[in-house]
């Protein structure tokens, strides 16, 4: 790959702050879609609102920048006007679970063949540090200056409770294994959807005691528990990590699906 | 109301006149009252709306006090006789519709085809071969001899005399 | 070759939305707009087109926009309430000059009001709902026929100006039922694609872009941020904002002469009545039976982009009537461009005006 295959040389230098995990997951994603092949004249990306929606700005293919929440329901009028064309999506977790919860749901209910990749980290970032629905009970943020008081989504469950067809959780730590769930996701006929965690030094590290850019990546790489071992612990009945990051597959299923071409 | 869609389709496409069909209806799905007018003219219709009817088809005793109670005095109604107990102020024909279609076609749901076929006979709005192609065009297949029975058994009903004004 | 039927207002712009190469529909249920999505969703699948019954009327709009983007000519159909919920994205559509047809069956509002009975009280929504400064193309059909006829002509007005057409229609011609000739054939504007070496945003003398379609090479990026010719983000550039807004309105206001359609009967009257959709029914009903005077008689067939020198077409006007289903929503745009008397003839609640009900505001005006 040639990094003007798939990014907009006259884009760069990208918005995003120091430490920031976007565009690793931007990289990953776009090794993956380079390593399957992907024509970049037939992929269309498509994003919402926010630091991760930012990304499709920087794709040299078609890409479609919409409002906040809407993403899947915008790539799910491309794809099924066009099922031959490979649409991506990429959103956050709060364009994804806040504003488009309920376009998240019914895209995994329909089972659309959109790729989906979820840059979550915890927080609203373009917007400067507000609570999202995964930031996690306690942690601290603009709207939550005593600690948050709601529980937080697990947007992987979620996915594969509401239907999808391919569902995964890594962090911006494990790039490899990154690149490896989105060719999966890509690959696997319906709704894929990628759950990234993400770093955001600038607002969640900053307020959160993990100030430094390399601080939340030592979580991801110390804290992340194998899905494989989770489920060992939980059938053994022994006690998990409260704040253990579950990663690795979580479905692969074959269910019908919607907008692939006949 | 669906009544009222084959009247216009039969004076639109079988008789070569203008026909405007409008309705009012509620929230239910089933059983509320509902009314569907229609009118027919030689040329095209502006006003589409009905407001003092020259005929009126009345298949319920909520409907009749709705929409019959005020019926101009030299305006025609059309009464479902087994279930409007009142009768207006204006000339009028009983029509055991319902019942008919119960105990003769043995199908209560072409009740409105038999009164369909009484209101063709009694006032000729729309002749008998385009109300026979109008609802050949309407109902379901399979159901074509039956709803032809519901508009003959309709046109003995219409054939009878109006009574005067209660 | 034209074939007669009777039909509902609804089913004949489906009809008509087919005929003009709509090939998307994405929608969700609401009364009494729905019979239009039932229509298309048994209809489409038989033409090679794709029917979507999305989660709600945001979902809609943006699957719409989506599809648009492909190339493909698409449409949605609501009501009042379902219209509020796709202002976001209809200013995107605008923003981002995706053409695009919305059908909206008005019913009483505000909220919920009157699901089964009729209103224009969206005629000022579909102008100035959207935040930011837009144009709107927007028509009002009158009859069943028009609900054929003007559904194809917002899908060509879509296309000729790369914007959302809106058919502003009504619960009364949507659930009519009335005698249509449907035409063999209809004229259908084509997408006219982006000329190669152009910019992706860099407009002609016409003020409108050629379209560059997803998954022709053209790599295009589209986004609802003030964008440059290039498409990219360009937001705190005043000049750039400036301009873009400022063509995106031009390109349909100055067209408005192009785009009008309205009728005139008895141009010659001191007293005129001005109107659309379901009251001009009424309007016509009373200038064909009326004595005395003749009335004059302004009908819009368009009323967005506002053809204002329409009115100049009664050179002996000494007072416009104008009946609405609002409270005057289009009279107040006809005074911003007559020094004459504009007379709003509100009716609220869902029924027509009658024709006796004008013919009495007619007398009161010319006793003034």
């Amino acid at each position: 790959m040639t990094f003007e295959t798939w990014l907009r040389a006259d884009r760069l230098p990208h918005i995003w702050c120091s430490g920031c995990s976007n565009g690793t997951i931007l990289n990953c994603t776009l090794t993956a879609v380079d390593d399957l092949g992907l024509d970049p004249d037939r992929t269309v990306f498509v994003g919402g609102i926010g630091c991760s929606s930012r990304s499709v700005g920087y794709v040299a293919t078609d890409s479609l920048h919409t409002t906040h929440g809407r993403a899947l329901a915008f790539a799910t009028g491309v794809k099924l006007a066009d099922p031959t064309l490979n649409v991506l999506v990429f959103t956050g977790d709060g364009d994804l679970a806040a504003i488009g919860g309920n376009h998240f749901i019914h895209s995994c209910r329909r089972n659309i063949d959109l790729t989906v990749v979820c840059m979550n980290n915890l927080i609203y970032g373009m917007t400067g540090g507000q609570g999202s629905p995964t930031t996690p009970p306690g942690a601290l943020s603009t709207t939550t200056p005593y600690g948050a008081s709601e529980p937080a989504f697990d947007l992987a469950q979620l996915a594969v409770a509401a239907g999808a067809n391919y569902v995964a959780r890594w962090t911006s730590y494990h790039v490899r294994e990154l690149e490896r769930a989105i060719r999966a996701g890509i690959e696997t006929p319906g709704l894929s959807f990628i759950e990234v965690r993400a770093s955001c030094p600038t607002n969640y590290g900053r307020r959160n005691r993990l100030r430094d850019v390399t601080d939340q990546i030592e979580i991801f790489r110390t804290r992340s528990m194998l899905k494989a071992k989770y489920d060992r612990l939980v059938a053994a009945g022994s006690p998990v990590p409260p704040d253990a990051i579950v990663v690795g597959e979580f479905v692969r299923r074959a269910n019908p699906v919607m907008g692939v071409p006949p | 109301m669906l009544a009222a869609v084959i009247l216009g389709r039969a004076a639109v496409m079988y008789d070569g006149k203008y026909a405007v069909q409008t309705q009012v209806y509620g929230p239910e799905a089933r059983g509320g009252a509902s009314m569907a007018a229609v009118v027919i003219d030689t040329v095209p219709i502006l006003y589409p709306k009905v407001s003092d009817p020259d005929l009126l088809v009345i298949m319920s005793q909520e409907g009749f006090e709705k929409y019959g109670a005020g019926a101009r005095r030299d305006a025609r109604m059309l009464v479902d006789s087994g279930l409007v107990l009142s009768r207006p102020g204006c000339p009028y024909l009983e029509v055991p519709a319902t019942d008919d279609a119960r105990t003769v076609l043995k199908k209560v749901i072409v009740a409105n085809i038999v009164m369909l076929g009484a209101l063709v006979e009694a006032t000729g709005v729309v002749s008998r071969e385009a109300i026979e192609r109008a609802v050949l065009d309407s109902v379901p297949k399979g159901t074509e001899e039956l709803n032809l029975g519901a508009l003959r058994q309709g046109y003995i009903r219409g054939g009878e005399a109006f009574h005067e004004a209660a | 070759m034209t074939r007669l039927d009777f039909m509902q207002g609804n089913v004949a712009s489906a009809e008509g939305a087919i005929a003009a190469g709509c090939r998307f529909f994405g929608g969700y249920p609401i009364t009494p707009s729905t019979e239009i999505a039932e229509r298309m969703a048994a209809r489409l699948p038989r033409v090679g087109g794709t029917f979507i019954q999305m989660e709600d009327e945001i979902a809609s709009i943006a699957a719409v926009i989506g599809a648009s983007w492909t190339g493909m000519k698409a449409m949605t159909a609501t009501s009042g309430p379902g219209f509020s919920l796709m202002l976001e994205n209809l200013g995107f559509a605008v923003m981002t000059e995706t053409p695009l047809v919305v059908v909206d069956i008005q019913r009483g509002g505000p909220s919920t009001g009157q699901p089964t009975m009729s209103s224009q009280g969206d005629m000022l929504q579909c102008r100035y709902g959207s935040h930011g400064d837009i144009a709107t193309i927007a028509l009002a059909p009158a009859s069943v026929q028009e609900m054929y006829d003007l559904t194809v002509k917002a899908f060509n007005l879509a296309e000729r100006f790369r914007c959302p057409a809106f058919v502003m229609a009504d619960e009364i011609v949507g659930h009519m039922r009335e005698r249509i000739e449907i035409p063999g054939s209809v004229e259908v504007a084509k997408r006219r694609p982006l000329e190669p070496g152009r910019l992706p945003f860099a407009a002609g003398p016409d003020l409108v872009p050629g379209f560059p379609s997803f998954g022709r090479g053209y790599r295009v990026h589209v986004t609802g941020l003030t964008h440059d010719e290039r498409g990219y983000p360009a937001t705190n550039d005043e000049a750039v904002h400036a301009a873009l807004v400022e063509r995106l309105v031009t390109k349909v206001e100055s067209s408005r002469r192009e785009i009008a359609d309205y009728e005139v009967m008895n141009p010659d009257a001191d007293v005129v009545i001005v109107c659309y959709g379901a009251p001009a029914r009424t309007v016509l009903q009373l200038a064909a039976e009326q004595a005395g005077p003749p009335v004059g008689v302004l009908r819009f067939r368009v009323v967005w982009p506002f053809p204002e020198h329409a009115l100049g077409e009664f050179p002996n006007a000494e007072a416009f009537i104008v009946p609405e289903q609002n409270m005057g929503q289009l009279a107040r745009e006809i005074e911003r461009h007559t020094s004459l008397p504009v007379v709003p003839v509100p009716k609220l609640g869902g029924d027509l005006h009658t024709p006796g009900e004008l013919a009495r505001v007619v007398e009161e005006v010319r006793r003034r």
